[in-house]
């Protein structure tokens, strides 16, 4: 009860606010819509709607990260968490409490990629529903990110930090907007080390119907995931105690 | 009977001493100000009280529970305002007490007149579906307060209460904090010396730590042989550092 409270304050937050309705679900659109634009014009394999929407919704999540980060952030600039910290609301409170009202906010972004994909000719396949249900990892492992950038930045480090470099990193090392392979060698190494690129490619392999190619990519997701939430947690924690 | 007892509680952080052996008692029902210039460790002694910090050294024991053992049960009896505002900037009046209300698990009646009671104490009424953020730094005060008034604290700590509001909107909150004398403790921390010796039952007057003294606003100016306590208090923190 105590925690489906604060979780349905930041819910509150999150939507409230103009500009995370833009990027959460706005910008992922304006990009399917631009790069299908330019598709249809001059064919490119990598910007086919099929290869193209799984990425837009893997990358649409990295706006979850700055959302989750910027409001944990700032409650802890404007001393809200303090004031909280005194009540009874419990450490698991908070931690699920930031993490859960994003989920439905990342599910509602990768339904609105897909259905725009769906206007510009991707097949209605029961394969679309699973891509959605297959976001919620993906989707933890970037809240999880923000969880993290939360509770180590200030609310104006987490701005450059996850509204730019993680969004590049994220947009560079997924192989959404570029072949990794026409790239190779560290580049491509490196982008295979990190969790988005494998995102990505489990999003379409479900898109696919490729139920079998969604391994290893899966353990890779789940992996990140798994180490970032600790991470996430021991952080949060550790700012607590710092109090 | 003592609501707060506090025994050479000390936080180090490093090499700096914040608090040092602090050792003092509140009544219940009283208003006691912690005054000191900036690094005093006015809101370092409130965090450990409140448990938000714990101390190095020494504990402190809240209407007989340990801010060291027995956190949870302290928790169930303080609130606190913090220095800054400490709201819900996105959220409107209402839903800001809403969101303490159901953080204390409060049933629907309860909250719908636990919010009544409070909008009308904090005169909050006519910005009641405004947005926190959006409401003067006067008001953001009565709002930050009236969040901490609702879980029925026997302790409430306000840490400095007025800072940066102009006198009008000061004058308010005074007499907001006057009114509830007596209902509840109050530990108010500040640097005014006029809202210390306004408010206070008793003031202490803590430097670089430590506590210098600890009595009524009268006796401390007589103590430093001035009718006037901002001179008092000049001449007793200076005094220390001699």
């Amino acid at each position: 009860m105590r925690m489906l409270t604060f979780a349905n304050r930041n819910a509150k937050e999150i939507i409230r606010d103009p500009i995370n309705v833009f990027f959460g679900l706005g910008f992922p659109l304006v990009l399917i819509l631009l790069l299908s634009a330019i598709q249809a014009n001059i064919p490119v394999d990598l910007f086919e709607i099929a290869h193209l929407s799984p990425g837009v919704a893997v990358f649409g999540l990295s706006f979850m990260t700055l959302f989750s980060a910027t409001l944990i952030a700032r409650d802890r600039s404007s001393s809200l968490l303090q004031r909280l910290y005194t009540t009874p609301l419990t450490p698991l409170d908070f931690i699920l409490g930031y993490t859960l009202p994003i989920i439905p906010f990342a599910v509602a972004q990768s339904i609105c990629c897909y259905l725009v994909a769906i206007i510009l000719g991707l097949d209605v396949t029961v394969n679309i529903l699973f891509a959605i249900l297959f976001i919620i990892p993906i989707s933890i492992l970037f809240i999880a990110l923000g969880l993290l950038f939360g509770s180590i930045l200030s609310d104006k480090q987490v701005g450059g930090i996850c509204g730019a470099l993680l969004t590049n990193l994220s947009a560079w090392l997924s192989g959404v907007w570029f072949d990794l392979e026409l790239v190779g060698g560290v580049f491509r190494k490196i982008a295979y080390a990190l969790p988005f690129v494998h995102a990505v490619e489990l999003e379409r392999a479900v898109i696919r119907g490729s139920y079998a190619d969604i391994f290893p990519h899966l353990w890779w997701v789940l992996g990140y995931a798994a180490v970032a939430l600790l991470a996430a947690v021991l952080f949060f924690l550790r700012q607590m105690k710092r109090q | 009977m003592d609501a707060i007892k506090i025994e050479g509680l000390t936080k180090r952080y490093g090499d700096l001493i914040a608090v040092d052996g602090l050792s003092l008692c509140i009544k219940e029902g009283e208003l006691f100000a912690l005054l000191g210039v900036n690094g005093a460790g006015k809101t370092t002694t409130i965090k450990m009280l409140s448990c938000l910090t714990a101390p190095s050294e020494g504990d402190a024991y809240l209407h007989g529970n340990s801010i060291c053992k027995d956190t949870a049960a302290v928790k169930t009896l303080i609130a606190v305002s913090p220095q800054e505002t400490a709201v819900a900037r996105g959220l409107s009046v209402r839903e800001n007490l809403q969101l303490m209300c159901g953080i204390y698990g409060f049933e629907n009646d309860k909250k719908v007149a636990k919010i009544k009671e409070l909008t009308a104490l904090l005169d909050l009424k006519e910005v009641i579906e405004k947005k926190a953020g959006k409401l003067s730094g006067g008001y953001q005060r009565r709002l930050s307060i009236a969040m901490a008034l609702i879980s029925e604290p026997k302790i409430l700590f306000l840490d400095e209460p007025t800072l940066g509001l102009d006198v009008l909107a000061r004058s308010d909150l005074w007499d907001i904090i006057r009114s509830l004398k007596g209902k509840v403790t109050i530990v108010l921390t500040t640097h005014y010396m006029e809202e210390a010796e306004a408010l206070s039952d008793r003031i202490a007057i803590m430097k670089d730590g430590k506590l210098l003294i600890c009595d009524t606003a009268a006796n401390i100016k007589a103590v430093a042989g001035t009718d006037n306590f901002e001179q008092a208090f000049v001449q007793i923190v200076k005094g220390a550092g001699k």
